[in-house]
Parts: structure tokens; sequence; C-alpha cells
């Protein structure tokens, strides 16, 4: 990978992190109706797993989604427009923060239901191989969904056929309050792969380019025709699930303890350890991410709410 | 006009639509080699092979959630579940996921798929593969519900539900496949939300929906030698529902009988009844809205108790002759 490309992605982190840091204090402030899931602690997933993609690449998000949208390229002002429900947002605010979507960037949504994604992969795959395009499609989902059925319905599916699917579980180590050692008989969730016949491989979710690599080998899979994998993202969520959490289930040492993993300040160390950026130019990056996320929620609170009379807009074509 | 079955009129719009446009193809569960547990299918895998007649391992939320992402990347996927029960196992996709991502993304999407499902009891499957539960996806916003009711009926409905760009919840029944009828050999399209009066009459208005629109039918038959004219209508698109000639054949007759096979407490004669009693032929009611409806229990095993679980020809003529005669 070029130092622009590892510039970028650090700059991918950073604008996440703004932007969930941004999407707490408006809950905070009142300004927010309804829930969030934030993903701090979690960013070197999303942005190490997409940035294996191209551009045209498509993928399927979870309710945890912020990240995934941004790092796939969406357009900060009209995400923040959503998220606070406006008429300029991506889905015009009828989605919010679960359901941002933007087909035309590649990003086909944020899902409100655990593993909800994971069957609609199948159809995408399907769909991407009878039209014979040269595409993938990444599917996230969290260690809670890999316990459901339509894990095991999907990812067989997804072998038996060969599809360009990239299964991308991000185990943060909580289903809400249920912990992967309560959910979970076996030491990691991928060894699952090897009962659909598939590659499985987890990975430190923490490091970037190590979630790059991985993925990267997953999408050559992918895009060569010989069938999806699973990638398994092993990292932690500082947050609680939702707004709701009072994090009960869990000791302050072990979040803290995460919290020096944290994967942004691990890259940037990294990069500048490599000579790729200095102190300076680190906090230059940091600071911009920043400054784009007030303008976008700038523009998100300037922006009109939507026109009642469009109200059922939308439920049918 | 030549004559086809049912099933074979379903059969003609699958061939037509899919020579139509590469992008339509089936998917489900032995639907190829074995031509489809009720043969629908049959033939048209050796026509367009594997790749565009698909069979699937048992994975009903695997088809529902197949032809979701696949309808959301530029396909035209027509799904089938082999008995309309196991749409319970594809629920989550169909009512969460499909109904909803065009309404979630601000319109910014389209589904235009079909899923087929065969309902309805007579066929001796006992209680998990008889049921007729059409009013589940009626209660949800974003799904079209159609029933045909003849041979026509399937193959212009299918058609339409095929170049319809929402995702249409398609249900056949089972004792309907065999049936006789006349039918076009070139493709054409019955608009959805479309009713259709199959029998006029002045004396009583039967509103009914898939095989009981062929025994109100047969019912109708047998009341117009006592003469007692029954005026039949069939909604064919549940949902949205063409209110309209129920209405206007409401107001002519005054009498109206609901009749469905599915169970009577919340049913969609529940709907039907409502929608009349709030329209403008509720001044021109001169009985009670009456329902005949399955009973409201699992369909049984045994071939008497299973016949008697549902409304029959008899039972629609007894109910129709006591309100056409003013005894309800």
């Amino acid at each position: 990978m070029n130092i622009e490309k590892k510039i970028e992605l650090l700059r991918q982190m950073y604008t996440i992190r703004a932007f969930e840091e941004q999407a707490e204090q408006l809950y905070a402030l009142g300004k927010i109706h309804g829930t969030m899931h934030l993903s701090i602690g979690m960013e070197g997933s999303a942005v190490g797993a997409i940035a294996a993609l191209r551009p045209d690449d498509l993928i399927l998000s979870t309710h945890r989604g912020h990240g995934h949208c941004i790092a796939k390229g969406a357009d900060l002002q009209r995400m923040a427009a959503e998220f606070m429900g406006k008429a300029t947002g991506y889905c015009r605010g009828r989605g919010g923060s679960m359901h941002i979507a933007d087909p035309e960037g590649g990003n086909l949504g944020a899902n409100g239901v655990v593993g909800g994604g994971i069957p609609i992969a199948v159809g995408v795959g399907l769909s991407i191989k009878m039209q014979k395009r040269d595409q993938v499609i990444l599917c996230f989902f969290g260690d809670g969904a890999a316990n459901l059925g339509p894990f095991h319905e999907g990812l067989n599916m997804a072998a038996i056929w060969k599809l360009p699917v990239i299964y991308v579980c991000e185990n943060n180590q909580y289903a809400m309050s249920c912990s992967t050692r309560r959910a979970f008989a076996i030491p990691r969730i991928s060894d699952r792969a090897a009962a659909y016949g598939m590659p499985g491989v987890t990975v430190d979710g923490n490091d970037v380019l190590a979630v790059y690599e991985a993925v990267s080998a997953a999408v050559k899979r992918a895009r060569t025709g010989e069938g999806p994998s699973l990638v398994e993202n092993f990292t932690y969520r500082w947050r609680g699930h939702s707004k709701s959490d009072a994090n009960v289930y869990r000791t302050r040492e072990e979040i803290e303890s995460w919290k020096k993993k944290c994967p942004i300040q691990r890259f940037r160390a990294l990069l500048i350890k490599e000579g790729a950026l200095t102190e300076e130019r680190a906090k230059q990056i940091e600071q911009q991410s920043y400054t784009a996320i007030e303008s976008a929620v700038t523009f998100a609170e300037a922006s009109p709410e939507p026109n009642l009379e469009s109200i059922e807009e939308g439920v049918y074509a | 006009m030549r004559e086809i079955t049912y099933s074979e009129a379903l059969r003609e719009a699958l061939r037509q639509e899919m020579q139509r446009d590469e992008r339509v193809f089936i998917i489900g569960e032995d639907v190829g080699i074995y031509g489809g547990a009720f043969g629908v299918t049959r033939g048209l895998f050796k026509e367009f092979g594997e790749e565009r007649v698909i069979d699937t391992p048992i994975s009903e939320l695997g088809i529902a959630g197949a032809i979701t992402g696949a309808a959301l990347t530029g396909m035209r996927p027509v799904g089938e579940i082999m008995f309309m029960d196991f749409m319970t196992l594809a629920s989550e996709q169909l009512v969460n996921q499909a109904a909803k991502i065009r309404f979630m993304f601000g319109g910014n999407a389209t589904l235009p798929f079909v899923m087929r499902t065969p309902a309805g009891s007579g066929t001796g499957a006992a209680a998990q593969h008889s049921q007729s539960l059409e009013n589940w996806f009626v209660h949800i916003p974003g799904l079209k519900v159609v029933m045909p009711s003849t041979p026509y009926d399937a193959k212009g409905l299918l058609i339409a539900s095929i170049r319809d760009d929402n995702p249409v919840i398609f249900i056949e029944h089972k004792l309907l496949y065999k049936i006789k009828g006349p039918v076009p050999e070139e493709p054409y399209t019955i608009p959805l939300s479309t009713s259709e009066v199959k029998r006029s009459g002045q004396d009583l208005t039967v509103v009914a929906t898939s095989v009981m629109v062929k025994r109100s039918l047969e019912a109708a038959a047998q009341l117009a030698a006592e003469g007692i004219e029954v005026e039949v209508v069939d909604p064919r698109t549940l949902k949205p529902l063409d209110a309209e000639p129920i209405i206007r054949s409401v107001m002519k007759t005054g009498r109206v009988l609901i009749v469905h096979e599915a169970c009577k407490t919340g049913g969609y004669g529940g709907e039907l009844a409502a929608l009349i009693a709030e329209s403008e032929a509720f001044d021109y009611l001169e009985a009670p809205i009456v329902r005949l409806a399955g009973r409201d229990m699992p369909i049984p095993y045994n071939r008497t108790l299973e016949y008697h679980a549902v409304p029959q020809v008899e039972n629609i003529v007894a109910k129709a002759r006591e309100l056409a005669q003013g005894r309800i």
C-alpha cells in the first residue's frame, strides 16, 4: 500500500471517530430522535475491510454502520442530515442512523435486523454473477449474527454457488450484553467457515493493515470466481450497545484496557514511525476530520425537515 | 380459445417473461429438474438451464434474501416457496427487509420480485401444509398481494407481477392447479389492483378470493336455478385493493357475503367488511355484512374434518340463500 493510501485510511478512521463523537454530543444535547449504535474503537475493521474494495464494489452494512458508510465514501453532509432525520439526508429522513444507504455509492444499506444482510448478500452475489459483472459484495455483520439461522443459510448458499461475497464478521465480543464467551462454544467464529467449505480467518481488527490484507485476499478470491470467504475482525466497542446501555455486564478495567489498543492511535504511531507522517501532519489530519464533521453537522442542522405531504412516498414504486 | 390448466398458465407466463427479459429468473426448492413440488416450473429447467432455474437447498429465508438482493441490484427474480406455511421461515426477509427497503432508502431503490407460493387445504396435507396466510402479508405496507382464481387471471396477473417494480406475494391454490380455462397464447397482463365482477346478479354480492371464487360461482349457478341472482366479485389483488367494483356491487344488491378460506378471525374478510361499512355502500345495505370463512382452527388431516374446516359450495349456497331471503 502506498503512503497516500495509508494516510487516506488514517483520515477515514479519524472521520469516523469524529462523526461518532459528534453524534454522541448531539444526542446528549437532545437533538437526536431515536437511538444509535457507535463503533468507536472499531474503526480499523470498517476502514481496513473497505480499503480492499474498488469504488464500484458493493457493501451491506449493519446497525453499527456509521464507519462502513464513511469508509465507502459517503457524502458527510447527506449522512449527517440523515442521522438528524432531515430532508437532505441519504434517505430523506426515512431511515436514520440504522438505515443509511447510498446505492449509487455502493452502500446497499445499514440494517436494523441482526443478520439481516447475510441472505441479501447471496442475492447480490447471484445478481453480480448472472450479469457477469466484475464486482464483489462485502457483507458486514457482528458476532451476534453468527448465531442466527440466516448465517447458516446465507453462507451455505454463497459457498455452493461460489458467489463473489466477502463475509466480514466484526467480533466486538458482545451481542448487546451477551459475551461471545457465553454465546459460542468455539474459540473463533471463523472456525465455522470450514463447515461451509470456505476459507475462514481471524485477524486483529484493531490493526487496519491486517484487516486490509485479510480482506484483500478474500476479495481476490471472490473476484476470480473462487467463491466466498469469512473474515473475522476481532475488536471491541468502547461504548455501550446503544444509548440505553449502562455497561453493567463488563468491567471498567476491561473497557480501559481496550482503549489502550485504539486502532487509530496505533496506526498513527506506525505511520509516524515509518516516516510516512510527521506529528504535525497527523494532528492536521485529525483536525481536518473533525472540521469536516462539524461542517457536515452544520449543514444537517440547517437542513429542512421532510415535507409532511411526502410522508407516504417510497412505500410503493 | 384454447383451454389450459391454471398450472400451465402460470408456466406459460414464466416462460414468456423469461424469453422476453433475461433479468427474469426462477429460484426455489426443487424448481429445476423436478419441476416444482406442484409441477408449475416443469420443463423450464431444460429450456433455460440451471443458471436461470435455480434449485436451492432447503433454505426459505435464503431464497427470500436471494430474491431481495438480486432485485435490489438489477434482476427481476421469481422465487418459489413450496408451501405457504413455509413463508413463516422466509418472513424476516420479506417483512423486515424487502417490504421496507425502498421506503427506508427514501425511495432510492426498487425491488422488482415475485414470491410465488401455494396456499390452501383440500389435499390431506394437514395443519402444516394447508394454511392460507395471505392476510399476514396484506398487513405489510410495501408488499403487494395477488391471488388469482382462474387460469386466465393466473397468467395475466403473473406477467403483470413480474413486470411490477414492487415485491409481490403471489398466492396460488393447490386445488386450482388442475382447473382448465380459456387462456390466450400470446403474453398479456391483467393490471394489478383491478377487481373483477366474475358473474353479474342483482340480489346479492359475494366477494370471494382464490378457490372460493370457483366455489362461489358454482353456488351462484345453483342459486340461479332457485331464482336468486348472485353477483360474484373477485378482488384478485388483495393489496393494494381496487375497492370500487366491490362498493358499486354492494350498492346495487344491498347484500354482501364475503367468502375466504383463511381463518375468520383476523382474515381478509374483516378488512372487506370494514371497508364496505365505511363506504357510501353502507346506506344501501339491507342486511348485515356476512362473512363465511375457515374455522378458527388448524386444518385437520381426516378427509371429513378437513372438508368441514373451510367453506364448501353447499355452505355458500345456504348462507347466500339466507341472506338473499332476508333471513339474516
